[in-house]
Formats: structure tokens, C-alpha cells, sequence
């Protein structure tokens, strides 16, 4: 699984808030994938000028937290694999 | 009980704009009798229908039909949904969607486009439509991606075209279809009453499918392949608009609101109507809504089965249509006392071909 050093979400998706569900989705040819709030945050960075180390930087200033590096890996991971980012 | 505990939003709006259609296919799956419905709803009726549900939570609207392109507010009414933060569809025969008309909605904001092939081959798309639009639709599917759409080709299945399914995967992936829905066919209206004609042997679903699954392998994520399951060759039912009342909201030409685009046949459901009712109460408080909403209403086998949150006992239309009682288990279900039905219904096919076979048209659907 290769993802590239500046992900981006594909521009053939959406993602929007969605305040009746209290929640940031994806959508998409007549779908949609709701997302926890951590998904949200690391998608929302994915617009192809953040590096993943930036991103995983972000997140940890913003939540006051360390080594989720990881865990935004594989939710990149899961991302290209699911084909919402480039 | 109806009301006493708030249902969650819709998700799904399906606008169906009006019935009328240039095509007269075999499988169509609107209503028998669409030609006797009332007047459709008008231009300012639909952008509060769309204001109205997209308040209540919907997040993406098909507009559908019959064929949508026959409403020539048809640009407007996308304006208005995709300003109201819609993921917009149009589903559509691809009759009408000129290139003039094309500009115009992607002018208006709209999202993607599905249009639906009858088969890989001019003959067979041509007399199952009944129209000569064949070389139209390849037109409009270079269209479609001139406009850089998203593109979902929809083929509906029958014994007729499943040989061909390698074809039609071709031919999606010449005209640059992101995603393909092999759509078995669902026995409700026009395909109901051809349903000997169209009816396939399981042979012929599994050499599709095992032609399908080739493809998924071959093609990875270049056209995604949606084999819609064929439930009358199934041991369970489908989850039936994920639930009655659970995501799923259509609105008919006429304004009647149903929970599911099939439903208006039902007996005894009294549909609300948008023009008499505002959205959030038919969708919370209305009968019609809540008749089948959650597991109250559920009987045996269905009441007491541990697959009763993974199906929602299956299709109510099919269960009416099979057994004359929509509260019955889908008669798809083996564990169904009616089962035995759908199994005689794909066996007596064969020998039931010489009932002629009805091609849609407002003349038919007015002597029915």
C-alpha cells in the first residue's frame, strides 16, 4: 500500500459536515461514508499540501497528544485502499 | 408506537419528477397504473419538498422518474439542491440530455449522472425500450464524461442479456464508466407483470457471476462492478431500503411520500401527500411511515430470528405481492411458510411464455 507523500482526497468525493447527524461524511455517485470525529480530522488535512508528518504534527498540537502516527497511517492506508485519496 | 420515540433522518431523497418517460421498457418499475396518478408537483412544490428534507438530514437526492430530463425545471430544481448542500444524482434514460442541457447542469451544480444501457448490443437495447436510442446513449455517455461526471452505467439483468455480461462490463469500460451496476432484475411493476420473459435459470446468474467476479479481479478499482443480488435465487431477503422508514424517502410525481418507491400499491398504508403535510410530520408521525418502521410489526419466523436487524424481514412490496400480506416474511426467505412460492415461480417461468409480453406505454398502463 502506497500512499502518496501528499495525500489528497480524490476529487471525485465530497466531504461535508452534516449537522442533522452531527458528523463529517463522505459522498459520493449515490453513497455516502460517515465518519468518526479522528477519520474527520485527518481527512479534512488530506488536501494534498500536507505531508503525513504534518498532518500527524497537527493533530498531536491540537489534541495535546503524542504517537498517533500510527494510527493516521492507517487510516491514510485505509483511505487509498477504499480509493478516497489520490 | 407511532411518535413515541423520534426515528432518525432520512439520508436518501429520491425525487421521482414525473412518470412520463420516452422509453417502454419491459422491467420498468414504476407503477402499473402510473398513467392514472394525479398532477405532478410544480416547480416551487419540489424546491420545498427538497428545502423541507434536506432540514430533516437528507444528504443525497436522486432525481429520477420516469425519465427527470422531461421537466425542463429540471436545471433549476439541481441549482436548488446542490445551493442546499445535496450530493446531487441525475438517473436518467439519457433521452434529452443534449449537450446544450448538459452545460446547463453542470452549470447548476450537479454531481453525477447514472444512465441506464438495456444491453451491449443495439438489438436487444433497442426492443427491450422499444425506442431506437442505442447509439443515443453512447452519445450521451461521451457527453457525461466531456462534462467530467462521475459516470455509473446501470444495466438491468435478465435471461435475456446475462450471457452478455462480459460485454456490457466492456462496454462500460470503453465509455469510461466509474461504476457499473448489474442491476438483477426486482419483480415489482411492468418487470412483475413480464416477469416469465424476463425470468433467468440460476445456470446463467452463476456463469454471470462468475464472469463478474473475473472482471473485479482483472480491472481493481478502475470501474467498480455492483452485482444488485438476484433475491428470488436467494435462501435470504434483501435489506429492503435498509429498513422501512429508516433511510430511504421517496417522493412520487403526485407528491405522495413513501418509504419506499413501490409502496403505493400497498394496501391499507394511506401515503401522505407533501402538498397536505410538511415532511418532518409524514416522516416521524405518519402511519404509512411508521407501519413497518423497527420490529413491532414483525411476525414469526421473522419475530423470533436472529437475522431480523440484518434484513428487516426483506421486501413488504414482495411479501404483499407473494403472499397478499405485506406484514408476512419476504417469501425470499427459506425460513418463509410461503418459500415454496418463489421457487414455483422461477420453475413455471418457462412454460408461462406465451403470455405475451407488455411493453410500458401510458395505453397499457390505462386498460390494466
Amino acid at each position: 500500500m502506497n500512499s502518496s507523500p501528499l495525500p489528497q482526497l480524490t476529487r471525485r468525493l465530497r466531504m461535508q459536515y452534516e449537522p442533522a447527524q452531527s458528523r463529517w461524511v463522505l459522498l459520493y455517485p449515490e453513497g455516502m461514508v460517515q465518519l468518526n470525529d479522528s477519520a474527520a480530522e485527518i481527512l479534512r488535512r488530506c488536501d494534498g499540501r500536507h505531508t503525513v508528518t504534518d498532518i500527524v504534527g497537527e493533530l498531536e498540537a491540537l489534541f495535546e497528544t503524542q504517537g498517533i502516527a500510527p494510527q493516521v497511517q492507517s487510516l491514510i492506508d485505509e483511505g487509498v485502499r477504499r480509493g478516497w485519496l489520490d | 408506537m407511532a411518535g413515541s420515540i423520534e426515528a432518525p433522518p432520512p439520508l436518501w431523497l429520491l425525487a421521482e419528477l414525473t412518470y412520463r418517460c420516452p422509453l417502454h421498457c419491459v422491467f420498468c418499475y414504476n407503477p402499473l397504473r402510473y398513467a392514472q396518478t394525479g398532477a405532478e408537483l410544480s416547480t416551487a412544490q419540489w424546491v420545498e419538498v427538497m428545502r423541507q428534507a434536506r432540514a430533516l438530514g437528507a444528504a443525497q437526492i436522486g432525481f429520477s422518474g420516469g425519465e427527470p430530463l422531461l421537466r425542463d425545471d429540471l436545471e433549476e430544481l439541481v441549482q436548488e439542491a446542490r445551493s442546499l448542500g445535496f450530493y446531487t444524482n441525475l438517473i436518467t434514460s439519457g433521452v434529452g440530455l443534449t449537450p446544450a442541457r448538459a452545460q446547463r447542469l453542470k452549470h447548476a451544480g450537479l454531481d453525477h449522472v447514472q444512465l441506464s444501457f438495456q444491453d451491449s448490443t443495439r438489438e436487444l437495447n433497442d426492443f427491450l425500450s422499444h425506442t431506437r436510442t442505442f447509439e443515443l446513449k453512447k452519445k450521451v455517455a461521451a457527453i457525461i464524461k466531456q462534462h467530467d461526471w462521475p459516470m455509473v452505467m446501470n444495466c438491468v439483468l435478465h435471461r435475456h442479456n446475462l450471457p452478455h455480461v462480459d460485454k456490457i462490463i466492456e462496454m462500460a469500460l470503453e465509455l469510461g464508466a466509474e461504476y457499473l451496476e448489474l442491476a438483477n432484475t426486482q419483480y415489482y411493476g411492468w418487470a412483475w407483470l413480464n416477469r416469465d420473459h424476463l425470468m433467468p435459470t440460476r445456470e446463467q446468474l452463476e456463469q454471470a457471476e462468475a464472469v463478474v467476479r473475473r472482471y473485479r479481479e482483472q480491472i481493481g478499482s478502475r470501474c467498480r462492478l455492483l452485482f444488485v443480488v438476484p433475491d428470488y435465487f436467494e435462501r435470504r431477503p434483501k435489506a429492503c431500503m435498509n429498513g422501512w422508514g429508516a433511510v430511504f424517502l421517496s417522493i412520487a410525481p403526485d407528491g405522495l411520500a413513501m418509504p419506499c418507491h413501490n409502496a403505493r400499491d400497498l394496501p391499507g398504508l394511506q401515503l401522505p401527500n407533501v402538498s397536505q403535510q410538511a415532511l418532518a410530520e409524514i416522516w416521524q408521525r405518519s402511519t404509512a411511515f411508521n407501519a413497518y418502521r423497527g420490529e413491532d410489526w414483525m411476525h414469526e419466523p421473522c419475530r423470533s430470528c436472529d437475522e431480523r436487524h440484518k434484513d428487516f424481514g426483506g421486501c413488504r412490496c414482495q411479501a404483499f405481492l407473494l403472499t397478499g400480506d405485506a406484514a408476512a416474511t419476504d417469501p425470499v426467505c427459506s425460513k418463509s411458510p410461503r418459500h415454496d412460492k418463489v421457487l414455483q415461480l422461477v420453475r413455471s417461468a418457462p412454460e408461462r411464455r406465451h403470455i405475451p409480453i407488455v411493453f410500458r406505454s401510458a395505453a397499457e398502463s390505462r386498460s390494466l
